[in-house]
């Protein structure tokens, strides 16, 4: 019983606080890639700069949580939306329409991305320092332990604060992003410029609201994962390392163009990376007893350890682009 | 005055001339028809109408005022609509999804051409909810032409809207593009079904080597020997 709690705990809940933030994560990149169709290397960076948004803010108005009684970080979340969407219409502005406007092939879109990361790296840092920092600045991170109600249950299945608030927006995200992309007149026009840009402009479209639009979404949806995912652990100016190749991993896997291939992309990633860490030991013990004594089990059954985390969703990212390179759902190969 | 008029117009892809002074004129009430060899400059025509070629001598009028160098948006709010030669639906969008994004400029409209153009086109009706790209060849080029109508165009430009098409659907599509015109829309339609299409036309414009070689009304051009020889095979 107290196994299955701990699976619960250390499988079933970690992986999908993993797996929501590395879709939304997804959707992201995705969303780029069908509109502007490169790939966007600098999105796990606004990810970070929208918790750093978050951190600024509550640092300096520590009590503005109080008064509703919420989090001081989730009521500046709106706020940190707001300015890292600004930031993304702007580092368009700046950097890649330009580059768009030469008609340049993809590759150096990407590779324009890659010192648009470098560049808003070195910012975070400056202005950051290089340590982690709690974004609960003032107030205490709660955690709820709910005790099963089954005999023997001695351990009680545990989750924190940020995680509720974290599946809660992650729910509004996805649903908010699926009403505005199938029942409003920008949000079609969205994916008819992704399906057929020369058709979506000869129908009248401009193709340079639509984009703006897009990166509007784009930063508000990196300023909620990175807010999340700092909330829960801590906030830290080099956020993106970890999160680059998982999130690309995940929109390849659920087919890239697709951004509900990118949030099933996503949770398979997740989910993939907790279970390769898990101890199935753990699930094991209760049998350990009556195993014969030549059958005694190690003492950690991880398919890798901890510190090999990263390789998990890179080795998906292999496996996936040499035995189908649409991704689960079908999309735009690269 | 002519609701198109085409005068010397040069232009081509990238410093190649392609066009070489070509005339194209037609009425508002019209069905201009351009027939001519591949790669004559058909379709070239047709995306210097409409904005998508560099022009770079000549004029281009739209009931008299200059076209030339407006961008997409501004020429199909002045009354432009156009169905490209291939890629002209959204294919992940449904039928529906389609139609709407035509009158993008347009959405006070959406309700009312919508019942319109399934009026025009029943099947796509019937289809609405489903995703353009898995319909059949001659529904999907209703669809093409249902979203070009959305925006309530005045000047309708067809790049071989019946490409691909067996007989019994070019004849539809040919049925529904003389509706279109009865209901008050000039055509001007690139076609390589040539001998049927001349038959419907009050303009025909014989290309050849991006210059016109014979101008006159549709059915004068089916009766000339010479077009007939060279052009409709024999
Ligand atoms: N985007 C482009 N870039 C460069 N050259 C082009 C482009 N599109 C067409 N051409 C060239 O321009 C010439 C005219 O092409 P166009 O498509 O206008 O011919 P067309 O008369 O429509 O022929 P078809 O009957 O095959 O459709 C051809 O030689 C073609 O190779
Ligand atoms: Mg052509």
């Amino acid at each position: 019983m107290n196994e299955f709690v701990f699976f619960i705990n250390n499988v079933l809940i970690a992986g999908s606080v993993t797996g929501s933030i590395y879709a939304i994560g997804a959707v992201g990149v995705t969303l780029v890639f069908s509109i502007m169709r490169f790939a966007h290397f600098a999105h796990a960076d606004m990810m970070t700069f929208g918790a750093f948004m978050v951190l600024l803010l509550a640092t300096l108005f520590p009590h503005a949580g109080d008064v509703i009684g919420v989090p001081t970080a989730i009521v500046m979340l709106p706020l940190a939306m707001v300015l890292t969407a600004a930031l993304a219409v702007g580092i368009d502005k700046a950097f890649y329409k330009p580059l768009r406007a030469h008609g340049v092939k993809p590759i150096v879109m990407v590779i324009g991305s890659l010192g648009v990361t470098l560049m808003l790296q070195g910012l975070i840092r400056l202005f950051s320092g290089t340590g982690g920092q709690s974004l609960y600045v003032d107030d205490r991170k709660e955690i709820f332990r709910l005790a099963l109600p089954f005999e023997g249950a001695r351990v009680p299945v545990v989750i924190t604060e940020p995680q509720i608030y974290l599946f809660v927006l992650t729910l509004v995200a996805v649903i908010g992003l699926q009403l505005f992309l199938s029942r409003t007149r920008l949000g079609k026009a969205m994916r008819a410029m992704s399906d057929n840009p020369d058709l979506a402009r000869a129908s009248g479209i401009n193709t340079n609201t639509i984009v703006a639009v897009t990166w509007v979404i784009v930063g508000g949806l990196a300023a909620i994962a990175g807010t999340l995912l700092s909330m829960d652990v801590t906030f830290k100016p080099d956020l993106s390392f970890h999160l680059l190749l998982p999130i690309f991993a995940a929109a390849i896997v659920g087919g890239v163009g697709h951004p509900f291939g990118a949030i099933a992309g996503g949770f398979v990633v997740g989910f993939a990376e907790t279970l390769a860490v898990f101890n199935w030991r753990v699930l094991l013990r209760p049998f350990s007893d009556s195993l014969p004594e030549w059958l005694a089990l190690p003492s950690n059954l991880a398919f890798v350890g901890t510190e090999y985390k990263i390789v998990v969703p890179f080795f998906i990212l292999v496996a996936i682009l040499v035995w189908r390179p649409t991704g689960i759902f079908k999309g735009k190969v690269i | 005055m002519p609701l198109l008029d085409a005068r010397e117009v040069h232009g081509g892809y990238g410093g190649m001339n392609i066009l070489n002074g070509v005339d194209m004129a037609i009425e508002a009430d019209q069905i201009g028809v351009i027939v001519g060899p591949n790669g004559a400059g058909k379709s070239t025509m047709l995306k210097a109408i409409f904005g998508q070629l560099n022009v770079t001598q000549g004029d281009i009028l739209l009931r008299g005022e200059p076209i030339q160098n407006l961008p997409t948006n501004r020429l199909v709010e002045l009354g432009m609509g156009f169905v490209p030669q291939e890629h002209n639906v959204f294919p992940s969008l449904t039928v529906k999804e389609n139609l709407e994004m035509g009158a993008f400029l347009k959405p006070g409209n959406v309700k009312r051409m919508l019942s319109k153009v399934y009026e025009f086109f029943p099947p796509l009706h019937e289809k609405r909810h489903q995703p353009a790209g898995e319909l059949s060849g001659g529904q999907r080029q209703m669809v093409a032409m249902g979203r070009a109508l959305m925006a309530e165009p005045e000047l309708l430009l067809l790049d071989e809207p019946t490409a691909g098409l067996s007989p019994k659907y070019m004849y539809e599509i040919f049925d529904r593009v003389k509706e279109v015109n009865a209901a008050g829309v000039g055509i001007l339609m690139v076609e390589q079904n040539a001998k049927q299409a001349l038959a419907i036309a009050d303009k025909g414009f014989v290309l050849a080597a991006g210059q016109n070689r014979f101008t006159d009304t549709g059915q004068a051009l089916l009766a000339d020997p010479d077009v007939a020889k060279s052009f409709l095979g024999g």
